[in-house]
């Protein structure tokens, strides 16, 4: 893809700003390169890896879901079924239940972190919060990483819907998670003037940027620049189709279910057919310290079964599940003993998350969790863990390392060790 | 070049009361704020201090900032907005040497400023009181109006600050102006005291008044700090008598306004006269907590409401306590240096060592030996040699680099991106020439404006975050929205067309664009790019003022405060 930045092959800076001011012929013809790339496109397509993440926030009860404990006092009434995987799960999600076979439990999850927002930070990124650096999330790394595999992508490579994700950090503004509602509709995307007077704007705009960058030194400086050429990509993009998620049938959409996160799901979906490779889908309200069961029965796993078994389901009838990581996580679980508002609290030692997908094994239950709940009995994992086998997973090397701001090499995922029974 | 904005309609108000200012302060106030800047003990107090910390670190600071970007800077941070074209324009022209104690001194107290001060501050503290997104629901109990009023009425009349904390603290009363037993102070804990035994009231009065984060201790000891889980409950201790009902319009179901009262507390053992609380420790064992003030003073144990207003007596307990003056004194000087003596701001502690803990320790004094005058405290900051310095980032003082993880030392201005209601201002009230509606109007179009960047995640604490973070969304909005179209409109009375009747030369009204939004000339090249602007809109010079502030606009530098 071109911009307005760069001065065209063959042309002067001067030449350049010349044609800008007189005629706008040249102008067009430079800036519409992009779909020469095209051709290459369908030999890109086959290889590129992308990932979903489901983002439960507010921290879901896993052993109400994935780790059931029948019989036990922290068990709580739901009664486990079957599945297509080696595994049960909740009576509550049947229809996920026919999926298991494509995503496998990780149920020795065991972290430290269960404030919501140290255990946000903490399960995206894989680093504890440190007040002197921001660390990449999920989102910023899985993009940057993969993002020469889409040379033809002029749409954000990192997506959230109806949720915030978590930032880019060190990696810079421009991989931060570009942020929509499960409706697809982005504001103020609609430019209402002609394209050639946009660009000369740009260019206008871009003198200004580069005399203040250097006059600074600053960093913040340098990144807003990147982040302009991607608004510019986007606005003049044909591929901003992919979030017009109401040319999906009305069959389609009825099967991710008519609500924000079925339809976020969907969203992702073709998201993740047009070559974005991370898309982030949140489904809050899981903070569930009152009324924890008849809420989970009533609405929130209906609606979580729904989307998400739609969504593996699609992506294995549409031969994307093997390029594809599903993952399902929240900040933290909820505590096996059930308090006196019949709420669970907030619990990080020994809880649940699934992935699948991509090159993550299905259809198994990883570790084992003590007859109540409430300690993990084999290997535990952590977030660096299970960040490590998805990035494995996405055929993303285990030995890349970022550079942060202040020159400190860092290990991809914190250096967690994939975990083998799903990716070894 | 002659500037006549001053005789056109649409902008002149400010820019002619503000010439009459000038004149009547210089007059009036002389002998009190004129060449005082540099005698002000406080500001000497500062200078020294990180001076004092240049000299350790053998770095030497940015030079000193230009007037048209430190007049920028001192509008942007107390008034909320950049100044116009004429604000900075007389500021600039004036000859006095004591001129920025004048402008600081007049933004803060001549009448014509009260209004968007109130404003400005209010929205900063609403903001961190109840969260962008406090009080815009229709089920919450908050009221955002109620806040924002309580809010207004307090920094126009520039309460001291230890009566605003303890009002917030202790505030009885109904929610919404109008109500019958109106007192919008009550706005920030009717939230947090309901759920989960007012957790949230625990965390957030520690964190934002005292700089203590203590959210971790609820279910354990604090891994870094010196503070217990038996800490955590003593402290919500003083939150169980509270309680935020909801009062119905007459006959119906619909929920009018609501009330947060003090209530007799039983307690969880039965007895109010002692009435503890349990929690619960790791091991599941439980364990019983009275109210303790984090200092380890005790106050009685009764939780009936006449022997013991458990929140008042928090309140004075913590205009006792030398935590709040610290906190506030680190949270002002992080909204106007950019960075704080701590990181984060609000978690301080022998666990987290300042980067100047004895000018922290002073200015706290001094803050409480001036009464907590608010204005006050923003004199001295701005008045001090660190705030004034370029945004240059030198080979002299490389290594004063907080965003790379070193500790600030303020031998520069830290480059920060305006806050959206920041741009939101500039653009209305400068920008665009026009501000125009009630407060009521004017105040909903912003918050509709406002509600686009924030982002929720799903949590019971209504945890948020903003995409208004130089992210895509805010570029497409800068680029497309509603807000720049205004801006850079050529309806009659817009700011570019008053500007069109202006100055003698195109390069003059270009000249003009430049130092309203950027506070500085444009550089050659910038001007020959407007040049050619001019010939690609055949000529239209309207058209072209619109295209090179539009560039302006969207530029970093116009959104950072620099």
């Amino acid at each position: 893809m071109n911009s307005s930045w760069k001065t065209p092959q063959g042309m002067s800076r001067r030449h350049f700003m010349n044609h800008m001011a007189g005629s706008s012929a040249a102008l067009s013809a430079a800036m519409t390169l992009g779909s020469s790339i095209q051709a290459n496109a369908e030999e890109m397509r086959k290889k590129r890896k992308s990932a979903v993440m489901l983002w439960m926030g507010g921290g879901p009860p896993t052993i109400d879901i994935w780790d059931l404990k029948p019989g036990a006092v922290t068990g709580g009434p739901f009664k486990p079924i079957s599945t297509t995987g080696d595994m049960q799960i909740s009576e509550h999600m049947p229809l996920t239940a026919k999926q298991m076979h494509n995503l496998s439990i990780v149920r020795s999850m065991s972290t430290r972190e269960a404030d919501h927002n140290r255990g946000r930070y903490y399960m995206h990124t894989g680093f504890v919060p440190n007040p002197n650096i921001e660390h990449p999330s999920y989102g910023a790394v899985v993009a940057h990483e993969l993002m020469a595999q889409r040379p033809e992508l002029e749409i954000p490579p990192f997506v959230t819907v109806g949720g915030g994700s978590a930032g880019p950090g060190f990696l810079g503004m421009a991989w931060s998670p570009f942020s929509v509602t499960s409706n697809g509709r982005i504001r103020n995307l609609n430019m209402s003037m002609e394209d050639v007077r946009l660009r000369q704007r740009m260019a206008a705009l871009h003198e200004i940027e580069s005399g203040f960058a250097k006059r600074t030194r600053d960093l913040p400086a340098g990144e807003h620049g990147k982040v302009l050429k991607k608004t510019f990509d986007l606005m003049t993009s044909e591929q901003m189709e992919a979030f017009r998620v109401e040319k999906e049938d009305e069959k389609t959409k009825e099967r991710y279910g008519t609500n924000g996160f079925g339809q976020g799901c969907l969203l992702a979906r073709r998201l993740v057919e047009a070559g974005v490779p991370f898309i982030e889908v949140d489904l809050g309200g899981w903070d569930l310290h009152n009324n924890v069961h008849a809420t989970l029965a009533d609405t929130k796993l209906p609606q979580l079964d729904q989307a998400m078994s739609a969504l593996v389901e699609d992506l294995e009838q549409r031969e994307l599940i093997d390029d594809t990581a599903v993952i399902w996580m929240g900040e933290f679980g909820r505590t096996p003993r059930i308090n006196a508002n019949a709420g669970r609290d907030h619990w990080a030692r020994s809880w649940s998350c699934v992935v699948g997908g991509a090159g993550i094994k299905g259809g198994l239950a990883v570790g084992e969790t003590s007859s109540d709940g409430t300690r993990v009995e084999s290997q535990p994992y952590s977030a660096e863990d299970l960040m490590a086998t998805v990035v494995k997973g996405l055929d993303i090397s285990l030995e890349t390392t970022f550079m942060s701001k202040n020159r400190r090499p860092m290990k991809i995922a914190n250096g967690g060790k994939a975990i083998t029974e799903l990716v070894g | 070049m002659m500037w006549t904005f001053a005789n056109r309609s649409s902008l002149p108000i400010r820019g002619v009361g503000y010439l009459l200012c000038i004149v009547v302060s210089a007059t009036m106030s002389l002998s009190a704020a004129s060449a005082q800047q540099s005698q002000l003990p406080q500001v000497a107090l500062i200078n020294q201090q990180i001076e004092q910390g240049w000299a350790d670190y053998e770095i030497s600071p940015a030079k000193g900032a230009g007037d048209e970007v430190w007049c920028r800077r001192v509008y942007l941070d107390i008034l909320g907005r950049i100044p116009t074209l004429e604000e900075s324009k007389a500021f600039t022209s004036d000859r006095s040497k004591d001129k920025r104690t004048k402008l600081v001194r007049s933004l803060l107290y001549d009448d014509q400023y009260t209004e968007e001060y109130a404003n400005h501050w209010a929205t900063v503290w609403a903001n961190m009181l109840i969260g962008r997104g406090g009080g815009n629901d229709r089920r919450d109990l908050t009221s955002r109006d109620g806040l924002m009023k309580y809010l207004r009425d307090s920094f126009a009349s520039n309460k001291p600050y230890s009566s605003l904390v303890y009002e917030l603290v202790t505030a009885e009363g109904d929610t919404k102006p109008g109500s019958p037993n109106f007192n919008g102070a009550v706005n920030f804990l009717i939230g947090k005291v309901n759920e989960e035994d007012g957790t949230l009231a625990t965390s957030s009065v520690s964190r934002i008044f005292l700089g203590q984060q203590v959210q971790c201790t609820q279910c354990h000891n604090h891994p870094f700090n010196d503070w217990k889980q038996q800490k955590f409950w003593e402290f919500n201790s003083f939150f169980r008598q509270t309680r935020g009902l909801q009062r119905y319009v007459d006959g119906t179901r619909d929920i009018d306004y609501a009330e947060l009262v003090n209530e007799d507390f039983a307690g969880e053992g039965g007895d109010p006269e002692e009435a503890l609380i349990y929690y619960e420790l790791r091991n599941g064992y439980l364990s019983s907590a009275f109210p303790v003030f984090t200092d380890g003073t005790e106050i009685g144990r009764s939780g009936l409401v006449d022997q013991v207003k458990r929140r008042s007596e928090l309140g004075r307990l913590m205009l006792e306590s030398d935590a709040m003056d610290k906190m506030a004194v680190n949270r002002y000087w992080s909204m106007f240096l950019g960075h704080g003596f701590t990181r984060p701001i609000d978690d301080m502690g022998p666990h987290n060592i300042p980067t100047h803990p004895e000018l922290l320790d002073e200015l706290g004094k001094a803050f409480r030996g001036n009464s907590y005058d608010i204005k006050e405290l923003i004199l001295w900051i701005t008045l001090s040699k660190p705030y004034a310095l370029d945004s240059v980032l030198g080979t002299n003082n490389k290594i004063d680099d907080p965003s790379v993880g070193e500790s600030p030392k303020f031998s520069r201005f830290y480059l920060r991106q305006m806050s959206a209601e920041q741009l939101y201002h500039s653009m209305v009230t400068v920008a665009s020439g026009t501000a125009s509606g009630t407060y009521e109007d004017q105040e909903r179009k912003r918050r509709e404006w406002l509600r686009q960047f924030t982002v929720t995640f799903g949590t019971d604490e209504g945890d948020e975050a903003t995409t208004f973070n130089g992210s895509i969304p805010q570029a497409l909005m800068l680029f497309n929205g509603e807000l720049t179209k205004n801006a850079t409109s050529l309806k009659k009375g817009s700011f570019l067309d008053s500007l069109l009747s202006t100055g003698r030369t195109t390069t003059d009204r270009v000249n003009g664009l430049y130092l309203a939004g950027l506070g500085r000339k444009p550089t050659k090249k910038e001007l020959q790019l407007a040049g050619s602007l001019f010939r690609a809109r055949e000529g239209k010079e309207g058209e072209m003022l619109q295209d090179v502030w539009w560039a302006i606009l969207n530029s970093n530098e116009f959104i950072l405060q620099h």
